[in-house]
């Protein structure tokens, strides 16, 4: 397994010792990590999912919009900065994996590093609804 | 490859008789390639003498900075190969996002940290914005990549004909990752260093000093020996060693690593002077 960017090593750091919720996906668009804050809101420890491509993501949690209206993979904020390469924001709704619907607003923004490589995405959770 | 030795201490150059038998000289190494390359890694105090060393004879030099703080860069102004009108000089330096690295460099090589301007060197220089990913000196197939350590800092890899050494002289691997050093892919430096023949590596604390120290971008000697045994190398070299730590600190820290630790790998106190005969 090839080793990550140092940008996505320390990232992830950052991101351990937050109490808002994070992803953190790689160049690849695949789910390298997301933090404790997350995993209380996804009702899945890390450790048990472990690294997922973000099709995958969309499928598990049922990613709607608030409304209910299906999204692909790429309207989500993540799949926005990952393709793009630009930061998004959106209002959306999941179903955790311990049962509630929950809707959350989130912002993503690309990891742009030297010589223009991409490595990567970020995206910030706020729930503000619990259905 | 040939590997030299001429500074391995880190933040401040601290000559005396405490520190007589492993130097006082900031962070400098010379590799001598099978074709003549001559590359030189870091330009702390111990590049002065290097510069000494080199006759006549040669047709060019590489000097490869990891980075712009001062124990790495201060002997550049003192490299006597600068000064020869004619001669090929390359430098090469971790890339930034605002300014190039002829315009970083030249924050100490002019007025009032220094007296004498880039531009007024008479050698031929080339100041490049080492690449991230591979290039090529010589014969010498060089790999850089950003490591975590304070500012954009790279460590090198060298490799010529199936020989290897890697360079990371700051570098705090043990940072990032949480269960240190079980996840190869969530450590810095791993790739740069994985299975080569001689690592020289950042020891600059004991394990004691390093909880004070979390974050500033070095090693415990614990560390250094851990992210070595992760990487499979054969011999690791210690190198940036404290100002405040004297020769019998460093004996000490050495020792106690070798009582302590069953080490797959040979390890070497980087001493000021050690040359090393890497390959055929």
């Amino acid at each position: 397994m090839a080793q990550k960017s140092v940008e996505l090593i320390l990232l992830r750091q950052w991101a351990s010792y937050l109490t808002t919720p994070i992803f953190v996906a790689g160049p690849d668009g695949g789910l390298v990590y997301y933090n404790e804050a997350a995993e209380e809101l996804l009702g899945r420890k890390f450790d048990d999912a472990g690294e997922m491509p973000l099709r995958d993501l969309t499928r598990i949690f049922e990613i709607t919009d608030e409304l209910g209206g299906a999204l692909s993979p790429e309207d989500i904020p993540m799949g926005v900065a990952l393709t793009e390469h630009r930061p998004a924001h959106r209002r959306l709704r999941f179903r955790a994996l311990d049962g509630p619907w929950r809707i959350v607003d989130v912002t993503s923004f690309p990891i742009e590093g030297h010589d223009e490589q991409h490595l990567g995405a970020v995206a910030i959770f706020w729930e503000t609804q619990t259905e | 490859m040939k590997i030299t030795m001429w500074g391995t201490r880190g933040s401040l150059a601290d000559a005396g008789p405490q520190t007589v038998r492993y130097g006082g000289n900031t962070a400098c190494v010379e590799v001598r390639g099978r074709d003549g390359s001559i590359l030189v890694l870091d330009a702390g105090t111990g590049i002065r003498r290097l510069g000494g060393s080199l006759g006549t004879g040669w047709k060019r030099v590489d000097i490869l900075l990891t980075h712009l703080h001062m124990d790495h860069i201060q002997g550049l102004g003192f490299f006597g190969p600068l000064y020869q009108a004619g001669a090929e000089v390359h430098i090469w330096g971790p890339p930034s996002p605002t300014e190039d690295l002829r315009s970083r460099l030249g924050r100490y090589m002019s007025p009032p940290l220094f007296p004498v301007l880039i531009r007024d060197l008479p050698c031929e220089l080339t100041i490049h914005d080492a690449p991230r990913g591979s290039f090529r000196i010589g014969e010498l197939e060089i790999a850089a990549d950003l490591v975590c350590h304070p500012g954009p800092t790279v460590g090198f890899r060298i490799d010529e004909g199936g020989t290897s050494i890697c360079y990371l002289p700051d570098h705090e691997p043990a940072l990032g990752v949480h269960d240190f050093p079980q996840e190869p892919d969530w450590t810095s430096g791993y790739d740069l260093a994985v299975g080569c023949q001689l690592l020289i590596h950042d020891a600059q604390y004991s394990e004691e000093e390093y909880s004070a120290y979390q974050g500033w971008g070095h090693s415990s000697i614990e560390q250094a020996v851990a992210f070595a045994t992760l990487a499979g190398v054969q011999k690791m070299v210690t190198f940036h060693h404290d100002p405040s730590h004297d020769d019998a600190a460093l004996d000490q820290l050495v020792e106690g690593v070798r009582r302590n630790v069953q080490l797959p790998f040979s390890l070497i106190a980087g001493t000021e002077g050690a040359a090393f005969e890497i390959g055929e």
